[in-house]
């Protein structure tokens, strides 16, 4: 029992940056753009956030700063996709490969070096419930705020009217466009925001999971986040959910090791993707409308106006 | 006063190499004002670049070592562009073709040397093809975004690739490190001319000749390139779009594999985590500036290959690590991307009348 | 406010110009709506009426000219500042989120809407203008499940959610049924009775003639006349479109139709979405002979042609040629067997826009020699017949190596029927052949088609046009909800409006009943 909910509450905070990172991708598909760059995008964030936090001593600008970082970066992507057109697929590489080097460049003075993060605190009441309580509430500042995070994006898509021009934009720009959405400017915000996130979830990692900077220190935490976002058909509350689901195989795995057993690792670490492969084809397969309708019909594919078919 | 951008209706294919020249040479620039802010000297960073891999033939075969995987994967990857099948799993693809490879040699060690290379490069392929070709019925049955699955067996193919070597392959007296034992010399595939140069590179040059002449002067091409257009022009044609899918991830996934059989067997001798440095995903940015041309793939692969060493240079030599030319290559691509915007469009200014540039 | 001030027009553009990269779209245009007038602006295909009518909606930057609202001059720079002056429009294939809810599809990009959305007084506020206009539908329900008129009544009610003055319908009965459309105009009529002032684009002239106040005629993107309603013409009216003298004066040669040589019994196949798209078509098509085909768009007019060239299962029925049995046969052996197919779709079907002329050309023939050589291209070859095809039907090409994308409409057409036309086919099934071209292309498609019926080809044609089809036709089948109401035997004979009828879905024996009994066509019909 002890051991499970170690591992529950650990599957919680190892989850937690792919979440972020789940729901900043969510926040930019549903408008419509495809950013494959996640992974240099946590990266960067990670870096500048423990950067920041390293040299004013205050973890909180440096969360701050990565997510001003973050939204940097998913102006660039915005710029080329949204303004230039250009292949969304091609630019999220090279946004991988842009900050995936530019981190390991500038963090390379960082190595070795550890910050004092900001520590856990127990939610009062909450945290007593049996078995919840410790998985859920005696965590810290950023678990809760991705708790909130996951309501109000859930709530911004169904109940919002942003919410709603958001998703009008990623399911038909020309529909929107005529009913004078400002489609480029809202897929620019939502790219923007959405990227923010993401280096939140990169930031996590360095100043409140490790507390240290390691030259590609996310390993590939980005690109299963590009992953969960189908896994989670674009809801936030199923986002959760397989970010959890990852955390939980991550942390088995760390106690696995720890406890010195002979089950093959590696082979455990290939589920989430095994199954994200699958929940894929069953999205696929089972043309359930409810579920297929939730893919944003234009994603990935640029808008330009004046251009006649 | 606003900008304005007209769809070109012509765009003249001068245009197109001028374009891709300025946009690499603006990289290198915003590269360096990079590497300015960070205390490197670009200059010195550049010219120890340029020494380190064109410096000596020595240095000039080192490029053409770090080359001939990046070029044989940018084939494979090319093929499916060509389709507009975005296949960016090549980098697994080829992790299962060393695996097999490397299983080969274990289980069925022969004396023979071309008997050997044979099998092991059959193998390489078919396991590289399956893999790459069941991301490809996925898509081609249910329409699984091939973009999503082929990235998910990168995964799932490094991992295996570590689950052996760290675990039942592993040499015992590799000091802990996750290798196999080095092959029989009946597996590895000669090196040329006292380099590390290996004889894939015979291979890689019928392979893009070949490669080709297929894409431009056969039905196949033909109407691999006409899918990769219009589909529905495809189907109108009567052509199988589900087949071809099917075909193309195939013979993709299988160059992939092979790219990774020749890089264990010609270089490394041995089966070991991580031995690609991301070559299937850096192939991507050859296959992307070469504009899915074969033959100029190779070139493109040189020059790629040729800051891949660059990189090494730099963290031998000035102490950087050895990630920082991703820097490079991240923002040759950014700005190839936004290059791409001029040729297909003419910008001007506008004074006066209202109206919209693009979507700005 | 403004139903006060008579001389006031609701909205006016002057000297409307828009060009796209070279090609001018419209040129010194104007154009005015008055306050409960329906204001209908007529012309062909490509006379630059959508054009227009995206200028003022905000859509398109206009080139040259200027807009007044009320009287006072405005610029729009997007959609969103039309809609705020009062202008609504409603495309023909609606601007809907089809994911979202009715109600949430009319506060789409709507200013003043409370952040969080209050579902249930927006509903009431559509019920209650549902009521006012008699435009029911359920605001709760997601567009994707509603019918095409229902869909067209919500794009109507968006707009007057939004408190539009000046609605513009862009060729809003072309997706109707009759009784559809009826009910449209009757919710037209109830607009104007409350002071909006509607532009109705359309090419159907008794449609023009019945309901509108005042006509503008456009012709290749100019103004070619204006006048009342009542003071003028059908007649008139076209003349001013087409800019001469119609009927169109085509010759179509007397000929005798040869044998049936294309066999279709029982047809029958399913549309993309899995559902009855053509129910059971009996038909055949002989030499030297065409064979109209009118009907309403969406009645499977293209699911038909796809499964008479292979491109679409068939679920029943069967087709032959000759003695062959071709029933699902692959679409290479239709084209084997010289049956040719021009799709209505031209650039998004037909071609492979990114791609040369050359290559485009042997796309129905790349697989068979001479083009083919064993595994391999013979490009010399194609380039060849691409320079043949460019010379023999006049198009306007620079080279073989031109993309097809930088080819004007009516080239491309030219081409399309070129590369299918030029090796003398057996059967072409051809689909809204001059849809969007101008006079003089149309002109050359329409004589292209009956020298081949004079070649000895068997044509089935499909178009819209009525116009086109009783020029061109030598029997005319009228399509409704994907079966033949009847086919006529000489339909130059039957009055327009009968035709009319049928493709509203009335029976041949019934919409006949009362006219000549000499066209005793009527055993032909399917049923």
């Amino acid at each position: 029992m002890e051991t499970l909910v170690s591992i529950l509450a650990a599957a919680v905070r190892s989850g937690t940056p792919i979440l972020y990172a789940t729901l900043g991708e969510i926040l930019t598909e549903k408008c419509g753009v495809m950013n494959l760059g996640l992974e240099g995008i946590m990266l960067m964030g990670a870096f500048s956030g423990f950067f920041v936090s390293l040299s004013t001593g205050n973890p909180w600008l440096g969360l701050a700063a990565a997510f001003g970082v973050g939204m940097c970066l998913g102006l660039i992507h915005a710029f080329i996709s949204v303004s230039l057109g250009g292949n969304q697929v091609v630019c999220g590489l090279a946004m991988t490969m842009f900050g995936g080097g530019a981190s390991a460049l500038m963090g390379r003075g960082c190595i070795g070096m550890t910050i004092r993060g900001i520590d856990g605190f127990s939610i009062p009441w909450f945290s007593e419930l049996p078995l919840v309580g410790r998985v859920f509430f005696s965590q810290d500042v950023m678990v809760y705020a991705s708790y909130a995070l996951v309501v109000v994006l859930y709530c911004f898509f169904t109940a919002t009217r942003p919410g709603m021009n958001l998703r009008a934009v990623g399911e038909n720009p020309k529909a929107a466009d005529a009913m004078g959405l400002p489609v480029a400017r809202i897929r620019y915000l939502y790219t923007v925001l959405g990227a923010g996130l993401v280096a939140l979830g990169g930031a996590y990692i360095s100043v409140i999971y490790n507390r240290f900077w390691a030259e590609s220190m996310t390993a590939g935490r980005g690109w299963i986040a590009v992953a969960m976002v189908i896994f989670a058909v674009w809801n936030p509350f199923q986002a959760a959910l397989g970010a959890y689901l990852f955390g939980g195989v991550e942390a088995f795995q760390l106690r696995l090791q720890a406890a010195g057993t002979s089950v093959p690792t590696p082979l455990l670490m290939m589920l989430p993707y095994v199954m994200t492969i699958l929940v894929l084809l069953f999205i696929s397969i089972g043309k359930g409308r409810r579920v297929s309708l939730s893919a944003p019909a234009a994603l990935g594919a640029p808008f330009h106006r004046e251009e006649r078919e | 006063m606003k900008l304005r951008a007209e769809k070109r209706i012509d765009s003249p294919a001068w245009m197109t190499v001028v374009v891709t020249l300025a946009s690499v040479c603006l990289a290198f620039v915003a590269g360096g004002v990079f590497l300015y802010l960070q205390g490197v000297s670009p200059l010195t960073a550049y010219r120890m670049i340029l020494r380190s891999a064109f410096g000596s033939v020595y240095d000039l075969s080192e490029t053409a070592v770090r080359a001939l995987p990046l070029a044989t994967v940018s084939l494979a990857v090319m093929l499916c562009f060509t389709m507009l099948i975005w296949n960016i799993g090549a980098e697994g693809q080829a992790f299962i073709g060393a695996l097999t490879a490397a299983a080969v040699v274990r289980y069925f060690p022969m004396e023979d040397r071309l008997a050997m290379l044979s099998l092991m490069a059959l193998a390489a392929a078919v396991a590289g093809g399956f893999w790459a070709g069941v991301a490809g019925v996925l898509k081609a049955k249910w329409n699984v975004s091939e973009i999503i699955s082929t990235l998910m067996l990168n995964y799932i193919a490094i991992r295996l690739l570590e689950h052996f070597v760290y675990g039942p392959w592993r040499d015992p007296s590799s000091l802990g490190f996750p290798m196999t034992r080095p092959f029989i010399p009946q597996a590895r595939l000669p090196q040329l001319w006292g380099t590390r140069i290996h004889m894939g590179l015979y291979g890689l040059l019928i392979l893009s000749a070949f490669m080709w002449l297929a894409l431009k002067k056969t039905r196949w091409g033909y109407e691999i390139r006409i899918m990769g257009s219009n589909a529905r022009a495809a189907h109108y044609a009567g052509m199988n779009y589900a087949r071809s899918v099917v075909l193309v991830m195939f013979l993709s996934g299988a160059i992939a594999g092979i790219a990774g059989m020749c890089e264990v067997s010609g270089l490394q001798g041995r089966l070991q985590a991580g031995f690609s440095a991301q070559y299937g995903y850096t192939a991507i940015i050859v296959a992307w500036l070469s504009h899915l041309n074969p033959p100029l793939s190779l070139l493109v692969a040189f020059l790629i290959g040729a800051l891949l060493v660059g990189g090494e240079a730099l963290q031998i030599g000035m102490g950087l690590p050895l990630a920082s030319v991703q820097i490079l290559q991240g923002l040759i691509l950014f700005f190839v991307l936004g290059g791409e915007f001029f040729y297909n469009y003419r910008v001007r200014l506008d004074f006066g009348r209202p109206g919209f540039g693009g979507e700005r | 406010m403004d139903e006060g001030k008579k001389s006031t027009p609701l909205v006016e553009m002057r000297g409307i110009t828009k060009r796209f990269s070279g090609v001018t779209a419209n040129s010194d245009v104007n154009f005015s709506v008055e306050a409960g007038e329906v204001h209908a602006l007529l012309g062909e295909h490509g006379a630059g009426k959508s054009t227009l009518m995206n200028v003022l909606y905000g859509l398109y930057a206009p080139d040259g000219g200027r807009i007044f609202v009320a009287g006072r001059p405005v610029t729009f720079r997007s959609p969103r500042d039309a809609i705020a002056a009062g202008i609504g429009m409603v495309h023909q294939n609606f601007m809907l989120v089809q994911t979202l809810t009715v109600w949430e599809n009319m506060i789409l990009g709507l200013k003043g809407t409370p952040f969080v959305l209050p579902g249930k007084k927006i509903q009431n506020r559509i019920a209650g203008i549902s009521e006012q206009y008699g435009l029911e539908i359920d605001p709760r329900a997601a567009v994707w499940q509603l019918s095409t008129g229902e869909r067209q009544r919500v794009a109507i009610l968006q707009m007057l959610y939004r408190n539009a003055r000046v609605l513009i319908l862009d060729e809003p009965t072309a997706v109707l049924t009759h009784q559809e459309a009826g009910r449209l105009f009757r919710t037209i009529r109830r607009m104007t009775e409350e002071g909006h002032g509607v532009v109705f684009i359309s090419h159907k002239m008794n449609e023009v003639m019945n309901e509108t106040r005042r006509v503008t005629v456009l012709r290749g993107g100019k103004n070619a006349g204006a006048a009342m309603t009542a003071e003028t013409t059908g007649e008139a009216l076209a003349e001013m479109m087409m800019g001469r003298k119609v009927p169109l004066d085509l010759y179509r040669k007397p000929m005798r139709a040869g044998p049936a040589v294309f066999e279709a019994d029982d047809l029958r196949a399913l549309n993309d979405r899995g559902l009855d798209a053509v129910g059971g078509l009996s038909f055949h098509l002989r030499q030297n002979e065409i064979l109209g085909v009118a009907g309403i768009a969406g009645n499977g007019q293209r699911e038909l042609c796809e499964a008479l060239v292979g491109l679409r299962a068939l679920t029943g029925g069967t087709v032959r040629m000759g003695g062959a049995n071709l029933t699902n046969a692959s679409p290479r052996r239709f084209v084997d067997r010289g049956v040719r197919y021009i799709p209505g779709d031209r650039r998004g079907v037909g071609m492979a826009p990114g791609m040369d002329i050359s290559s485009n050309a042997i796309l129905r023939r790349y697989w068979s020699k001479p083009v083919a050589s064993g595994a391999f291209i013979d490009w010399k070859r194609s380039e060849k017949l691409s320079r043949q095809i460019i010379r023999d039907f006049n198009v306007s090409a620079p080279s073989p190596r031109t993309p097809v994308r930088n080819l004007s409409g009516g080239n491309l057409q030219k081409f399309l029927m070129g590369r299918e036309l030029s090796d003398s086919p057996k059967v072409v099934i051809v689909m809204h052949p001059t849809w969007g071209l101008d006079v003089a292309a149309t002109r050359y498609v329409r004589e292209q088609l009956l020298a081949q019926r004079e070649a000895g080809a068997a044509i089935l044609l499909i178009s819209e046009d009525l116009d086109e089809l009783l020029a061109l036709s030598d029997r005319l089948a009228v399509l409704y909800r994907g079966r033949f109401m009847g086919i006529l035997a000489e339909p130059e004979g039957v009055p327009p409006e009968k035709i009319g009828l049928m493709m509203a879905g009335t029976w041949i024996s019934e919409a006949l009943k009362d006219s000549a009994p000499e066209n005793g066509s009527a055993k032909e019909a399917a049923s």
